[in-house]
Parts: C-alpha cells; structure tokens; sequence
C-alpha cells in the first residue's frame, strides 16, 4: 500500500549516509588509541625486532631477509587492519546495540560496508606511509624499482584490503559473542600469517601448509607485494618459479566475491533471535 | 458501543489508526509469545502497552518496527506492513532503543549531528538537545553521561527525523525517580506536539501517567484496552466491606456496598469495629488481570 500521501523528501543517498559512516568511522578510529597504536604499531615493531635480529640472514636468490620480510609484515598489516579489525568492529557494534540503530533508520547496509571500507583505506595508506619509510631509511630495503612495481604494490595492496573487509564483515556473522569473535579472528590471523609465508619462506614450509595457504588471500597478497619489491629474478624461487600475477589476481578478485556473497547472506544488524 | 456507520477507509486516510494488529502470533522456538494479539492505536494518542516481564511486550513492537519477523496475523503501522515497507516509510516512525548512539567516544552534539545525515528532515540538533535537557552536556563524551541522560539522547535520536510515530520499549527501566519524571515530561511533550506514541512498562504508574489509553498484554494477548482511570471497570465495581465482629473479622464483597451498610448499621446499636470499605486499585486491578488469563482456551 503506497498510496498514503507523504510530503516528505526522498531519505538521503546511500553515497551520502556512506560518507557520513567513512568521517565516522575515521574520527572514532582516532579516539581510540589503543586501536590505533596496535594497527599502526605492530608491522612497524615487527619490522625493526625480525630485521634486527635475521638482518644478515638470506632468502634465497641472496636477497637480504630484511627486504623479503618487508612484503611480508605489509601484506600482514594489510590484513589485520581490513579483516582483524573490520570483524572484531563489527562484532563487537553489533553487541552494543548500534547496528539496531542503523537498522531502525533504515540504513543501507551498503553504506555501512563503505564506511569500514573507506576507514581501512585510509588506515592501510597510513600504515604503509609509517612502514616504508622504516624500511627504507631503517634497513636499506629498496623501494620498488619502477612506476610499473609501484603499480603492482598499488593493485595488489588494494585487492588484498577490499578482500580483507568484506571477509571480515562476513566472519562477524559467526555465533558467539563479540568477545569469542574477537579471540577466533585474532588466532586465526596469527596462525595464518605463518602458513603464508611471512615469517618463514614459503618454499621452506611443507607441501600441505603450502596447499592451504593457497586457498587463502594472504599467501597471495604476500607473494604479490614480493613480486613488487623483491628483484624480477627471484621470482624463479616461489612455487610456480614466476609470480603468477594473472593468478594472485584472480584468487583476491575470487575472495572479495565470495566474501561479498557471504555478507549479503549472513549480515545482520541485531543478535540472533533467542 | 451502538452501531456506528463504517467510513470508506480509503477516503479518511487521516483518520485510519496509527496502528492495526488483528491476530498477531510469535513463537520462539515452539515457545509462544504472542497468541493472537490484537491491537489499535489511534492517531494522537498515546498508547501503554502494560505487561509483566514476558508477557510479550517487547516482541510485539519489535514487529511493528520491522525488525523481527511474525509468524502469524495482520500487521499495519502508519497504513503499511512493517515487514516488507521501504526507508520512505522508516522515515515516518522513530524507535527508542536501549541500545547506545555510534560510539562511546563520540560527543552528544556529535552523535546527534552525524544521525542528521541519514534522515531527510532532521531536526537541528541545538532544538533537540533543549528538548531533551542535554543542552549543558552536548559536549560530553557518551561513554560518560548518567543512565537517564543516556536515555534521554536515545529520545532525541528518536524524534531526529521528524516522527509521525514513536515507537519506546520500557524507556524508564532502571531510571531514578527524578530522571523518570523528567522522561515523563518529555513523552507528553511529544504527544502535545501531535506525535503518535506506543510505549511498553511494566510500572504501572507509568501507564497512568502518559498513556491515553492502556493495553494490558498477558499471555500474549490483549487482556484489557481502556484509559488507565477505566481500566479493569468491572473489577474495581466490586467492594469490600469489612467490620469486627464476635472478635474477628467480617468480610462482604459487593457491587452494593451503602446497601450493606444501611443494614449493617440498623442492625448494630454500638460502634461497629474496625469498619472500612475499599475498593481495588488499579495495581490490584492490574494484578488480576495479569493473573487472570484465561489458561484453558489457548491455542
């Protein structure tokens, strides 16, 4: 029944509500310093403490371990802050009743989605802004060599972040409390961070780790940010001897829809129905 | 009520109730709920839903606002079907909800003006914050404001968009009573500003107070609709005369009671010991009610 007349305007654009939620989250994000010292802290801490430690150690190909861990700790943080803590967030918002709010405003859960998307690319930007630099001016690890690794760095650091998000959307879905969320998301990022090659190289790990890191999006976003920073000819030492561009490309782009189909699936504004 | 003539519904939109419920069923897991709830809540007023903890209260409004599915029954607010209606039609009603704003660290002025983005018509945020007496802490932090200053941004969030109706689920539960006259205050200034509201408690004084009229909900249903001074009529009628008598206590219940005592006191020279007559109040009307379901013809 639409015929009860109404005089008023349209409800605002989700573009619009997205943008609110994006400044939102951005200004809530900094408030909360804990958080914000953890995602900013963590690569950057792990980066001096493995670089200082294994610095004269080598990968092999002789490249330095400090330039190989590099790809690794930024793929790392680019998946704590797009999926560890979008989960936890969302898990946690939820608990709190806000989502209700949300629901009761009728807002488009799209534009919730955006405006987590939208922190994690600033906070992703920002991370690697602090990380880089370390590396560089900290630990002689080269930047990558041209506009055309730039680029690569850019894509795959993008793929991996949206990826990130929308699993971490999806996996706030589990049952259980915000707390028991929190603590699942958080293992199974740290277990996933050693199957994937960030510690230890992955050709040094065995056959079925390597096969299940695989299914997976780290292993990818890793071997893609080596691909931008370590030298071409180390590409010979990874599973495939190549970087496998068209395939890291395609397991991300597989992952953010099957995380995106997820989220349709399974979000929910409110607990379950007791 | 003598027989009145029907209007054509579609020519008095206006007048069409603000809420239409007939037969409204939840069950939780082959736990029931609600079992065929009826209810009607006219344009202006404001309505109580009155009920014990788990007679149903919050479940029904969850319904109404679209939030929680129903398993049976005919559901209309603001003329629509909650469960499939659109933002256009979210737009018209507004929820108080127990839960909090965007975020602890975020301010009270802060909070109201962030929520002004996802309404068409929001109200300026100085005007709510002077209508629910938070002006003074619009620049506090909601992590740190009172339990009842909490609530009362929850009102304001409320009536942000410019309500046709609102929707308060238990708005005063855990208040002091200080915090809780002010929040009365605040719901009939609503009402006086011509908003429809629908309000659950379980304090009677509550209902009372606000409510036109009042809906005692108890096993899932409607028991009673009446203004809260009529309400339980046919209970209240019956009154107790009691007196001493022989050193104990005379009791008579009746619909009568001069009557009683015309004969009571012709038939007594002395003082009559002890002589009261009461009739119930309405918590003791209230109780019986709740108390009085009817068990046996459920469903």
């Amino acid at each position: 029944m639409t015929a009860v007349l109404t005089d008023r305007p349209a409800p605002p654009s989700t573009a619009r509500i997205a943008l609110a939620r994006t400044a939102l989250e951005l200004r809530l994000f900094a408030r909360e310093r804990q958080q914000v010292v953890f995602a900013f802290a963590y690569p950057v801490v792990m980066m001096v403490i493995f670089a200082s430690v294994l610095g004269d150690e080598e990968r092999p190909g002789e490249i330095p371990f400090a330039q190989y861990f590099l790809a690794g700790i930024a793929a790392t943080g680019i998946m704590l802050i797009s999926f560890q803590a979008v989960g936890t967030a969302v898990a946690t918002e939820r608990e709190a009743g806000q989502l209700e709010r949300l629901q009761v405003l009728g807002t488009p859960p799209v534009a919730y989605f955006a405006g987590k998307a939208g922190l994690v690319l600033v906070s992703v930007t920002a991370q690697l802004a602090l990380l880089l630099p370390v590396a560089r001016y900290g630990f002689d690890v080269p930047m990558p060599v041209d506009l055309a690794h730039w680029a690569t760095f850019g894509w795959v650091a993008a793929l991996g972040a949206l990826a990130g998000t929308v699993l971490g959307v999806a996996v706030s879905a589990l049952p259980g409390s915000a707390s028991s969320t929190t603590t699942a998301v958080s293992a199974f990022a740290i277990v996933l961070q050693f199957f994937s090659g960030v510690f230890f190289g992955f050709l040094e790990l065995p056959g079925w780790m390597q096969q299940l890191a695989a299914l997976l999006p780290l292993k990818w976003l890793t071997q893609g940010m080596r691909s931008a920073f370590l030298p071409e000819q180390a590409g010979a030492f990874e599973v495939a001897g190549g970087w496998e561009h068209g395939r890291t490309a395609l397991v991300l782009v597989a992952w953010v829809i099957i995380g995106t189909v997820i989220c349709m699936r399974t979000f929910r504004w409110r607990r379950a129905e007791g | 009520m003598t027989s009145t003539q029907l209007a054509p519904p579609a020519t008095r939109a206006g007048a069409a109730p603000a809420v239409a419920v007939r037969g409204l069923g939840k069950s939780y897991g082959g736990r029931t709920v609600l079992d065929g709830l009826d209810l009607e809540v006219r344009r202006g007023e404001c309505f109580a839903l009155l009920g014990p903890n788990g007679a149903g209260k919050t479940t029904t409004i969850e319904v109404l606002e679209g939030v929680r599915r129903r398993d049976a029954g005919e559901v209309l607010v603001l003329g629509e079907d909650p469960a499939v209606a659109g933002r256009d039609w979210r737009a018209r009603i507004g929820v108080v909800s127990q839960g909090e704003g965007a975020g602890q660290e975020l301010s009270v002025r802060e909070t109201l003006d962030h929520f002004a983005h996802y309404t068409a018509t929001p109200r300026p945020t100085a005007e709510l914050l002077a209508a629910v007496g938070l002006t003074e802490q619009a620049g506090t932090r909601v992590g740190r404001l009172s339990g009842g200053q909490r609530r009362r941004l929850a009102v304001a969030l409320g009536v942000q968009g410019d309500p046709e109706l609102v929707f308060l689920d238990e708005p005063t539960t855990g208040m002091d009573p200080a915090a809780r006259r002010q929040f009365w205050q605040l719901v009939r200034d609503l009402r006086t500003g011509g908003t429809t509201v629908l309000l659950t408690t379980h304090y009677l004084d509550e209902a009372a107070e606000l409510a036109d009229r009042v809906g005692v909900v108890a096993g899932g249903r409607l028991v009673e609709v009446a203004p809260p001074a009529e309400l339980g009529a046919d209970l209240r009628r019956v009154a107790t005369v009691r007196w001493r008598e022989d050193g104990g206590w005379r009791e008579v219940r009746t619909e009568t009671p001069s009557v009683v005592l015309r004969d009571l006191l012709a038939a007594t020279l002395h003082e009559v010991q002890g002589l009261s007559v009461t009739r119930p109040g309405l918590e003791d009307v209230y109780l019986q009610l709740v108390g009085a379901t009817p068990q046996g013809d459920q469903r």
